[in-house]
């Protein structure tokens, strides 16, 4: 055995690569794990419990982070050397993490399984296609992922919204009840949330705090990120390397057509390296494993990479999402107590509607949003939209107080339809900081998207007027497209390196293996067939184990 | 890379709790708190020897400017106060000479200030009487009352009010003053007071 050969190479280190690599290195195999960013560590470098005052921003956004601060997540959309283009008429905005964990740093920890249907809706409804797998053959490792990371929820029996071993759920705090007694009262499901938080202390872990900080990453891990639940564990089998600060620009592709590494360029010293390796697994998020493949151009594979079918980039989609805000006058005034509770809403909305009777497919969940959290850069603001017209002095000083903490809103988050228009490729003309050709996005929304959020528009007003709690903001028109997210700005980018039966007509098999190269394996959101009304993470975490386990099975059948 | 945390929740939660005392927070604290401690610093070393805060942006008048308007913005009450004793004149300070891009707007407000008096009263803000000067922010500080003819100021005055209000409700002064009492870490979540759910016609779950 040649000792620069590693038998497994991963390309990122977020949910997918965190997973693979914790799977792999327990089955024995010497892995190198590649991160495109530096080295951060929840554990030690988060800013949990610092208070506002401590910082001379409060809180308040940097170029490197956008939400805020305190945010775990180094990246944000404009990463400096690393650009972007989007074709004329395109808006996309793609989120870069760049650092160990990836997104799991950034995350609301929202961790919803995907149901029977998300798997199947084409044979529903005839939009978009199946996956090659159903729920039945991900669920057990879903319950794997559940018992691994820990998850809170509740069991409720919903065909689509498939329960797991949960944790108990946090009672709901006082400004959610009536929320939910407005979606009782109008039909609309409103249950616990499902987010992997720890309530109770799993596998060495903590319990949670409740300090709701989550975002700012956990120093008692008692929340799931990939850096000290999937990765730390890696590292203390014997058999993983970490290699932080390498951008990797393409699969190198031997003679025999199989991968036999990669090439990265090492961020620090500026240099080209290759690494060897008889596996890769892509996991550098959908849209960077696509811009990846892309790039690993060989006379073998003159179109890239897994390319064979000209589908590596297409039918890109992000979730749907949408918001709407009020003032619930019942909140003025509230007696103080603290009710930071976990770093997320303890309730939400699964997707509650029959299609049959709405004018667009598929569904959105609801998040709620309200509360006195903690004060930060922006407290206190747009007082002259309250009673008091805005002012000056004792009055405002009063109003800022009694107004404190009496806003509550309604985020949507639902599925779009795959379609042709929204893809990324290459851009012949532009390249990075290290001459890697970056990718260059087109964007299109449907009616399909439109009229759902639309019907999210109208359904959070509903329920804000049900709670008698008032509205500034106008319905947005049509012409504005009801208020729909920026295309990328929920930061689910998913398919673009779709699973399949048909090799002409995706890029991966059900074991989210490249079709053209056997040896090459996706293990982000790049595989997902179809979106869902639900966030991504978890379904990724499961779809990594179980492409993990394969590799592990093919490699002690000599098959890799 | 740090192992998991193999010590009891119990000390888990006592170590939290004397993190809030910086001893578990050092290296982030420290980090994080660079700025804004050095200015808190400066400012406690420019009172105790008697001298001013020495802005980094501000020249000294508008010092004085921002000096003086915050305090008629936020001033002292039975609770707290004003805004100087938090250090908001320090805060926007700091603010400006980290972002560049929000200078031209704040301080181009203070100048629409300065002419607006001296235009009514041939005084500069700091120089026109408490009378006088609620005069001008009467005129622009209710944008549903105010005339068309002030909407410039009308504008700056909403991003200076949050600006203010943003500076003393994240100081540790304002921070009491408001009530909030999190940022620390509890054994168990137990739901929020019971009063709390019956207030908004609900009962703790």
């Amino acid at each position: 055995m040649r000792r620069d050969v590693y038998d497994v190479v991963i390309v990122g280190s977020g949910a997918g690569g965190g997973m693979a690599a914790y799977e792999l290195t327990k089955a024995g195999a010497k892995v190198l794990l590649l991160e495109a960013g530096g080295m951060w560590d929840n554990s030690k470098d988060s800013d949990m419990l610092v208070a506002p005052w401590e910082t001379p921003r409060r809180g308040g956004s940097t170029p490197d982070k956008p939400f805020g601060e305190h945010d775990a997540c180094i990246g944000g959309w404009n990463v400096p050397g690393e650009p972007f283009t989007t074709a004329p008429g395109t808006r996309f905005s793609w989120w870069r993490a760049r650092m160990v964990g990836g997104r799991t740093n950034h995350w609301g920890r929202i961790s919803l399984r995907f149901g029977p249907d998300d798997f199947q809706h084409k044979s529903v409804d005839g939009l978009g296609d199946n996956w090659p797998i159903t729920y039945d053959q991900v669920a057990p490792y879903y319950d794997e992922v559940d018992r691994l990371i820990g998850i809170f929820g509740s069991r409720e029996g919903m065909r689509n919204h498939p329960d797991g071993e949960f944790l108990p759920a946090p009672k709901p705090r006082c400004w959610e009840m009536p929320i939910k007694k407005a979606a009782d009262k109008q039909g609309v499901t409103c249950i616990p949330s499902r987010l992997s938080i720890l309530t109770r202390p799993v596998n060495g872990r903590a319990a949670c705090h409740y300090c709701g900080q989550c975002n700012r990453g956990c120093r008692t891990n008692s929340n799931f990120s990939s850096t000290n639940v999937l990765i730390a564990p890696a590292l203390r089998t014997g058999n993983l390397t970490m290699r932080t600060d390498a951008m990797v620009r393409e699969v190198s592709i031997g003679k025999d057509g199989l991968a036999d590494g990669v090439i990265f360029i090492d961020k620090v010293s500026g240099e080209e390296q290759k690494v060897n390796a008889r596996v890769v697994v892509l996991a550098a998020s959908a849209c960077e494993t696509a811009r990846i493949m892309l790039n690993s151009k060989s006379t073998r594979f003159p179109e890239g990479l897994g390319n064979s079918s000209g589908m590596v980039g297409k039918y890109l989609t992000d979730t749907t999402g949408t918001d709407v805000g009020g003032f619930l006058p019942s909140l003025v005034d509230q007696p103080r107590h603290n009710c930071d509770g976990v770093g997320g809403a303890h309730l939400y909305m699964p997707w509650w509607l029959d299609n049959k009777k709405l004018d667009f497919p598929r569904g959105y969940h609801i998040e709620i949003w309200g509360g006195m959290g903690m004060p930060g850069y922006g407290v206190g603001g747009g007082m002259q939209n309250y009673a008091g017209g805005g002012g000056y002095g004792a009055s405002l000083k009063n109003d800022v107080r009694r107004y404190w903490g009496t806003g509550v809103g309604f985020s949507g988050r639902g599925e779009m339809i795959p379609n042709e228009k929204s893809y990324c490729e290459l851009d012949p003309r532009t390249v990075d900081q290290w001459g890697i050709p970056v990718l260059r996005f087109h964007w299109e929304w449907s009616d399909h998207e439109l009229n759902q959020v639309k019907h999210m528009q109208q359904t959070f007003r509903s329920l804000l007027q049900e709670m008698g709690a008032e509205v500034r903001s106008t319905m947005p028109t049509k012409e504005q497209g009801y208020g729909i997210a920026t295309g990328g700005s929920i930061i689910h980018e998913l398919g673009c390196v779709r699973m399949g039966s048909d090799p002409k007509a995706s890029v991966l098999n059900e074991h989210c293996q490249t079709w053209d190269c056997k040896n090459v394996f996706v293990a982000d959101g790049g595989p997902f067939v179809s979106q869902a009304d639900k966030n991504p993470t978890w379904t990724i975490l499961a779809l990594s184990m179980r492409t993990s386990r394969h590799i592990a099975e093919q490699r002690k059948g000599g098959k890799l | 890379m740090s192992d998991q945390s193999t010590f009891s929740r119990r000390d888990v939660v006592a170590g939290l709790a004397a993190a809030t005392a910086g001893a578990f927070l050092q290296p982030s604290a420290a980090r994080a708190s660079e700025a804004g401690k050095l200015a808190t610093a400066a400012r406690s070393t420019a009172r105790a020897a008697g001298t001013r805060y020495q802005p980094k942006i501000y020249t000294a008048h508008e010092l004085a400017t921002v000096t003086a308007l915050v305090d008629e913005i936020i001033p002292k009450d039975a609770k707290s106060g004003p805004a100087t004793e938090a250090g908001v004149p320090e805060f926007m300070d700091t603010m400006l000479d980290l972002e560049p891009n929000m200078r031209t707007a704040h301080r181009g407000g203070l100048a629409w200030l300065d002419h607006e008096c001296r235009r009514r009263y041939a005084k500069d803000f700091v120089g026109c009487t408490t009378t006088e000067r609620h005069a001008v922010l009467d005129d622009i500080a209710y944008p549903a009352k105010a005339k068309p003819e002030f909407s410039s100021g009308v504008a700056w005055f909403n991003s200076f009010r949050d600006f203010t209000c943003t500076g003393f409700f994240t100081s540790e002064m304002g921070v009491t003053d408001i009530g909030y009492m999190g940022n620390v870490p509890v054994m168990q979540w137990d739901g929020c007071p019971p009063e709390n759910y019956r207030r908004l016609g609900t009962q703790k779950p």
